[in-house]
């Protein structure tokens, strides 16, 4: 295991410098793109605590924060404060290299799929023509990072929380991944920027309503788009491990799964790589059958700058939802997960993608 | 059935096993040998008159006269009434008949009367103690329980 | 090929290769206190279970027999049951009036019955509330609390105290209902009636909540009755038993009410739903007990039959109640004296969790928390 992790950090500096000299560029221009992200993780996760904790609140007939400013606003910079001071313990018997570099690669895999996000239409990253794709894989990396720190954490809660959410992810990346592959079919692009442009001009275009096809095809499409859609987020769900998939970390079962020996800095991680794979899962659900940054009148409101509002707006939505889900729904369990995966999603998709086929290619 | 119609019925079957009886007491009771017990309770269970299938209660007595007694408290859910039934044995070598195969509900009892009293019920498939730590010393619940000076190293009285 | 390891169960039973054991609490989210579950896993299914307890045992039993007269028991019943101290205070008050042979005025039964039947509304909330939170729904619980602070609320006003009350003494009460106390428990009966509707629709007709509960660990009524269950638990299970009813005492047999049972709505008769739904519907005849009591609340002095002395004769009495749980009993032995020679607490929460190993072999451990939600424990009473 060593040896694999030696050999991983010799080769990072060998593969970013290929890559600058691949491409040219100044490399502190890369640092700066590459950067803006982050920025937007940090703050946005500020802004989801705040609101997960005002919106489950008032779910629940409560107030939440009343008293760190004005309505509890600085209760999110607070708690982490206070997750920064935290005693930061790793178990006596823990993998302890594995245990300190699992929250990180959880981290990593979602960031990583931050860079082929377009938040505006001058605005990505990195401009993939492969975009779908390598966010899918490269969301892989969480699993990873997952199964190590359960593994890491010699608990067996914690163990048996990486195990579900092994299982969890990979069966849940393949219905998202065929829902994808409606919007690329008909778009004809794995290339998200190209996904978008294809969707501009206003609500009548985005894919979830059939996109800018001739009448009578996007009339034919918009069932099967609309079900693509549902079945996309349903499977985020997943993926994000939230409520009622939330089965990897189901505190009443398994203590807190997989994130169950970590503190301070390093759940405070954890805790902000679930956040953004919120957001990110939203951003792809919004690029590909939403329009992504395009304005929903046109070109009313449109413009790169109104792009970033539009689609942070499109995707703190979805966060919305899957607070609202979280503390709304009760949790499935293992069998009933997979089933609902394999049973129900994958047919349904089946049957989207056979039709959706058949309808683009009269 | 009146507790003299199924004393009646426990003496014709039993015989020598049924030791004494007070019916006259707000719950009328029946002493029954302790090495009987069960089979007496599979008769309670079993017989189609008197169908004892619930038993309320199962408690160990430290009594005045230096013996140790386990007190039944029966039921029926059909036939709706009840019989108390006492089982009386020596405070040195205290063995009663397990009655848990009989009923279910007794399976823990008869552990808390081993815990709390050190009767042992022979034939209990899994006789540990169940409220007190495995290695507590003595059975608390007896009159002559005398808190230990020390448990585990801990001074006990503060 | 069977391999067995060198580690055993503390049963004695030896494990499987493939097996591992996993101790769920006593510091657990879903034990509900501090109950230890050796479970004895093959993956995520559930080979065996081993309920450990007595991490809150408090010699209920043992200080019993040292106090210096019968009354000073009572603050040790309200520890047993923390969620339901009026009904474990009546229980006890009740044997020791049988004991002495004692009647109590007609308006402190009413009162008895009234705080009974708010006490059982407030443990079954957080019966359901918390069970909710074992299903992974959190909002519930949360509403649950809301509606019982409003019980509690009621409670301060009549005693004082909001959790353990001490209030049901032998022969009456300690005190007299406060002015207003009428009317403000007409308005709960009518604010929450409601709410279990909003509870309902949130929760117990969930789809999801419906198939992770029911056909889940179904106790089947012979072998609920062989295991001496009670409560909510053996109505669940299609028993109509309601000591209210079928043993009375106080004055329930003056009101109109029903009881309970699972029918199998949602799967088999007997599974965690059922028992789940014999709670919410028990809460509405609840509501419907209180309802009838406060309206004919008679007028008196709810101290008038408290015993100067409590000394009863030479003699022994097993008297049994309905609490939240089910059964609790008290048998209670006088030598004369001025102290309980013994009082063993017969507690439902105990024996209910007896039969739990029973049913809950080869279930997964979504099913473990669903199986031990339901019996609804409350670890005070099962250690005492």
């Amino acid at each position: 295991m060593e040896d694999i992790i030696k050999n991983a950090l010799e080769a990072i500096p060998v593969l970013g410098h290929s890559l600058a000299n691949l491409l040219g560029t100044p490399p502190g221009v890369y640092v700066v793109m590459a950067a803006l992200p982050l920025v937007f993780i940090l703050l946005y996760a500020l802004v989801t605590l705040y609101m997960e904790m005002k919106v489950s609140a008032h779910i629940q007939d409560r107030l939440a924060y009343m008293y760190t400013g004005w309505h509890g606003v600085l209760q999110p910079v607070a708690d982490i404060l206070k997750l920064i001071q935290k005693e930061d313990t790793i178990p006596a018997a823990a993998d302890k290299p594995l245990f300190i570099l699992a929250p990180y690669l959880v981290f990593i895999g979602t960031y990583a799929g931050f860079a082929a996000i377009p938040f505006s239409s001058m605005y990505v990253g990195s401009d993939l023509n492969i975009g779908v794709l390598y966010i899918i894989a490269v969301s892989s990396i969480v699993v990873v990072g997952i199964l190590m720190s359960g593994w890491a954490s010699n608990n067996k809660w914690s163990l048996f929380g990486a195990m579900r959410s092994a299982a969890q992810l990979v069966s849940y990346e393949i219905p998202s991944a065929l829902a994808i592959l409606v919007a690329v079919m008909i778009t004809g692009s794995m290339n998200l920027q190209e996904i978008n442009h294809f969707q501009d001009g206003g609500i009548q275009n985005w894919l979830a309503f059939g996109g800018p096809l001739p009448i009578a095809k996007k009339l034919l499409l918009m069932p099967f788009t609309l079900t693509t859609f549902f079945i996309l987020f349903v499977a985020s769900l997943a993926e994000v491990n939230r409520t009622p998939f939330d089965l990897p970390e189901a505190e009443s079962e398994l203590v807190q799964g997989f994130n169950t020996e970590y503190s301070g800095m390093k759940f405070a991680i954890f805790y902000m790589a679930e956040y953004a794979n919120m957001f990110l899962v939203s951003g792809v659900a919004a690029t590909l059958f939403l329009g992504g940054w395009g304005s929903p009148f046109g070109s009313f409101m449109s413009g790169p700058v109104w792009g970033v509002f539009w689609f942070v707006l499109k995707g703190m939505f979805f966060v919305f939802l899957q607070v609202w889900l979280r503390w709304t729904l009760p949790r499935l369990r293992v069998d009933q997960l997979m089933y609902v995966s394999w049973k129900v999603m994958m047919p349904f998709l089946f049957v989207c993608i056979l039709a959706v086929g058949m309808i683009l290619s009269f | 059935m009146t507790p003299q119609e199924i004393l009646d019925q426990l003496r014709a079957n039993f015989g020598e096993a049924i030791l004494e009886s007070k019916l006259d007491a707000p719950q009328p009771w029946i002493s029954v040998a302790p090495n009987r017990t069960k089979d007496i309770c599979f008769f309670l269970r079993d017989t189609a008159s008197l169908q004892f299938d619930y038993l309320m209660c199962l408690s160990s007595v430290d009594n005045k006269d230096k013996q140790l007694s386990v007190v039944y408290h029966v039921w029926s859910t059909t036939q709706k009434h009840k019989i108390v039934l006492k089982a009386f044995c020596p405070r040195d070598n205290a063995h009663i008949q397990s009655v848990s195969s009989v009923w279910g509900t007794a399976d823990w009892h008869e552990r808390e009367a081993f815990d709390m009293m050190g009767i042992v019920f022979d034939e209990h498939p899994d006789l540990r103690r169940i409220l007190c730590p495995d290695d507590y010393p003595g059975n608390p619940l007896r009159k002559d329980f005398k808190v230990p000076e020390f448990y585990q190293g801990i001074k006990v009285p503060y | 090929m069977i391999d067995t390891l060198p580690i055993k169960t503390s049963t004695g039973r030896p494990l499987r290769k493939e097996e591992m054991v996993i101790n769920m609490g006593p510091q657990h989210p879903s034990t509900h206190g501090v109950l230890r579950l050796e479970v004895v896993l093959d993956g995520e299914i559930v080979v065996d279970v081993i309920p450990h307890m007595g991490y809150l045992h408090r010699c209920f039993e043992k200080h019993s027999e040292h106090m210096t007269n019968y009354q000073q028991v009572i603050p040790y019943a309200d520890r047993m049951d923390y969620l339901a101290s009026m009904n474990n205070d009546w229980g006890y008050a009740l044997a020791v009036e049988r004991l002495l042979k004692i009647e109590v005025p007609p308006r402190v039964e009413y009162i008895r019955v009234i705080m009974a039947e708010l006490q059982r509304i407030a443990s079954h909330l957080i019966a359901v509330g918390t069970y909710g939170i074992d299903m992974g729904a959190f909002t519930p619980f949360l509403w649950c609390f809301r509606d019982r602070e409003r019980i509690l609320d009621l409670f301060e006003m009549t005693c004082g105290a909001r959790l353990l009350y001490n209030y049901i003494w032998v022969g009456g009460l300690s005190h007299d209902i406060p002015p207003g106390f009428v009317d403000k428990a007409k308005a709960f009966c009518k604010y929450f009636l409601p709410n279990i509707k909003e509870l309902n629709d949130l929760l117990t007709y969930n789809t999801i909540f419906v198939k992770r509960t029911a056909d889940i660990g179904v106790l089947p009524a012979d072998v609920a009755i062989n295991y001496a269950c009670s409560g909510p638990m053996l109505r669940g299970s299609g028993v109509s038993f309601d000591l209210r009813r079928d043993d009375p005492y106080g004055v329930y047999d003056k009101f109109e009410w029903n009881v309970e049972v699972g029918k199998g709505e949602m799967g088999t008769l007997g599974d965690c739903w059922d028992r789940y739904i014999v709670r919410v519907r028990e809460m509405e005849q609840s509501v419907k007990i209180i309802e009838q009591a406060l309206a004919a609340i008679p007028e008196g002095d709810v101290q008038s039959a408290l015993p100067k002395r409590i000394r009863p004769d030479a003699g022994e009495i097993y008297v049994r109640t309905e609490t939240p749980r089910g059964e609790l009993g008290f048998y209670v032995i006088s030598d004369g004296s001025a102290t309980p020679y013994r009082v063993k607490a017969r507690a439902p929460a105990f024996v209910n969790l007896s039969v739990m190993s029973e049913i809950s072999r080869g279930c997964m451990i979504a099913d473990l928390v669903a199986i031990v939600g339901s019996v609804d424990i409350v670890l005070g009473e099962v250690d005492r």
